[in-house]
């Protein structure tokens, strides 16, 4: 993955690429010895080649610890994936996850890890944004290791994927209400009667709003 | 039979002439057809290797399809990572993939580290590879030992489980513990090896070479061994890369990619090695893919020997800060685990607990390739494509 840093080549004519790459590069620079920090890669051939195929896929880039990071829009994901795997040879999607920005309006982030085995082992990260309650569009078309990642995602974050062939709970069981890594899900886990029926439990577990023996706080 | 059409067609012929169409107990499944029957294999079948359950359809002993269902063991470690610190999230680890603690420790430590930027001194990169590389062997001999137990052969298990507690004994002199490790903290190593745990694994590396010999004696060119793995569940390299399966299976179709080599950590760019790599793709391909990387291990546990010979003491941490908070960021490690790519994405935001910790686990996307294995082969065979995965269902449901 250790991706010789490339000056940033003169941006073609991209629609999307911001010019302020060589300014925010020269800053990071000596920074080196306090710790990593993160580098602009809109103008990194890859990116530039994906952001002129597919206009408007990319929204940001930025490389950080030898890793680079695209934001893709959620309109042009699988079309962007498409791209990545058929004219860049990013044969192998090697994870796929999400992330909850609870404070964020966008809430979610679903980050999807590429490999190439063509190009010299490199990597590539796409991230997109997603709301709650909202679809994401499914890569399962595009690589059929997705199926799986896909739906322990749904389970764990409570996202759905549009066009995934058979999106059910996978590590929870069916019939499991809430979703376990959202930052608002109790580390102590739920009672499995609120698990089973949420209307007739409190959240958070605990006897029935009609057990005359409950106990409130109030 | 397999498609649809056919099978709704004969369900509804069958309720026409009287008999009972026969609905599968799962939901969004199609109808059964006539000859067709559900079998639950597992959740407590002994050659699942753990608690998984397999939903098949099968015509005669044929499997038409398979469907897996996981998650008896999830435990929510990925809610656990980010509720306490990164020293405490360790232990965690040990309890993914039990029979190879080592290695995982070791993936999160690395990922931690890549955000941290510390330099790990070359004496830990070599004891924590020669960790790595225990662990590897005595993950496969215990895979040797149950798989070939799965097929029927019960002699390699006493075997391979003599050479296998030396393994654990070792682990036991240098940390305390056989099973769940701890090995590893971020940084460096909890303690310096001491003079016994090396001579413990010289008494073990230096006849093992003739140890996987007489495992070789006994199942290499075996008639029923052969029987039952040659040409089963073959899976090319485009299937492989498509569903994303990695280590041994990928390996076995001839392709020679492992991390160690395509992502290099700590000091195997330094090591001399083999990838070993199959042919045919099929179960026995496999099982030869895993015999010649224990041998490949042994090398690399003789050269990591002979660097601590001449240094059995010293230092045994890098320069880390009393409490870890790594720069907000992110950041993905991976090692190459007995089973494949094992993979820690970090997400930090400058606290001292992970903002969110995900795994990549090789057993749950090597899993998934499952049905598309055992498709078109009998019952019994699956049994063997099982075994042949390596999965671990503590690293499956996490």
């Amino acid at each position: 993955m250790a991706e010789e840093e490339k000056p940033p080549a003169p941006a073609p004519a991209g629609e999307k690429t911001p010019d302020k790459a060589p300014e925010k590069k020269a800053a990071a620079a000596p920074a080196k010895p306090k710790g990593p920090a993160p580098v602009d890669a809109s103008g990194k051939p890859l990116v530039a080649n994906l952001s002129n195929a597919v206009p408007g896929a990319v929204v940001a880039a930025q490389e950080f610890v030898g890793e680079t990071t695209v934001e893709v829009a959620p309109a042009k994901l699988v079309e962007a994936c498409r791209h990545l795997k058929d004219s860049e040879s990013f044969a192998y999607l090697v994870d796929l996850t999400a992330v909850d920005w609870k404070q964020r309006t966008p809430r979610f982030d679903v980050v999807y890890l590429l490999h190439s085995f063509k190009r010299g082992n490199e990597r590539i990260r796409l991230k997109t944004r997603v709301d709650d309650g909202e679809e994401c569009p499914s890569v399962t078309g595009v690589w059929m290791a997705a199926n799986w990642m896909e739906r322990e995602v749904f389970d764990l974050f409570g996202i759905r994927f549009t066009g995934h062939p058979d999106l059910r709970r996978i590590l929870t069981w069916d019939g499991f209400h809430g979703y376990p890594l959202r930052k608002d899900f109790p580390i102590e886990g739920i009672d499995t009667g609120a698990a089973i029926y949420p209307d007739r439990y409190p959240e958070g577990g605990g006897p029935s709003p009609n057990d005359p023996n409950r106990r409130t706080v109030s | 039979m397999s498609d649809d059409v056919s099978t709704r067609a004969r369900a509804d012929h069958a309720l026409d002439s009287g008999t009972a169409a026969r609905t599968s107990t799962l939901e969004g499944e199609p109808l059964l057809g006539l000859h067709e029957m559900e079998l639950n294999f597992g959740p407590q079948h002994p050659s699942t290797h753990g608690v998984l359950r397999l939903v098949l359809k099968v015509d005669g002993e044929k499997i038409v399809s398979v469907r897996p269902d996981i998650g008896y063991l999830h435990r929510g470690t990925e809610k656990l990572f980010e509720s306490e610190t990164y020293v405490m999230g360790i232990p965690h680890t040990d309890r993914m993939d039990y029979v190879a603690a080592a290695t995982n420790n070791h993936a999160f430590c690395l990922v931690v580290e890549k955000l941290l930027a510390v330099e790990i001194p070359k004496r830990v990169q070599v004891i924590r590879v020669l960790l790595d590389e225990l662990q590897r062997i005595s993950s496969h001999l215990l895979w040797l030992a149950t798989s070939a137990i799965d097929l029927g052969a019960m002699t390699p298990f006493f075997y391979t489980f003599r050479e296998r507690e030396q393994v654990l004994d070792a682990f036991e002199e240098y940390c305390g513990a056989r099973l769940t490790l701890n090995c590893m903290r971020i940084g460096g190593l909890p303690v310096d090896i001491t003079p016994r745990f090396l001579q413990m694994v010289h008494d073990f590396a230096g006849p093992f070479l003739k140890r996987v010999d007489e495992y070789e004696d006994l199942l290499t060119e075996n008639r029923i061994w052969k029987k039952r793995t040659v040409g089963v569940a073959v899976f090319t390299t485009e299937q492989c890369v498509e569903w994303g399966v990695t280590g041994p299976p990928l390996r076995a179709t001839g392709m020679a990619w492992d991390l160690r080599r395509a992502i290099p950590y700590e000091c195997y760019p330094e090591l001399q090695f083999d990838i070993p790599v199959g042919k045919n793709a099929d179960t026995y391909d496999r099982y030869l893919v895993r015999m010649a990387e224990m041998r490949q291990s042994i090398r690399i546990v003789n050269q990591c020997l002979e660097i601590l010979d001449k240094a059995p003491a010293g230092e045994f941490k890098g320069k880390v800060p009393r409490v870890i908070k790594p720069p907000a960021g992110e950041a993905y490690a991976c090692v190459e685990s007995p089973k494949g790519e094992l993979g820690f994405y970090l997400v930090s935001t400058g606290g001292n607990k992970p903002y969110r910790m995900h795994v990549r686990p090789p057993s749950f996307i090597n899993l998934q390739a499952l049905p598309e294995m055992a498709k078109g082969h009998l019952v019994s065979d699956l049994v063997a494509v099982i075994g042949t995965i390596d999965i671990v269902l503590g690293e499956v449901d996490r």
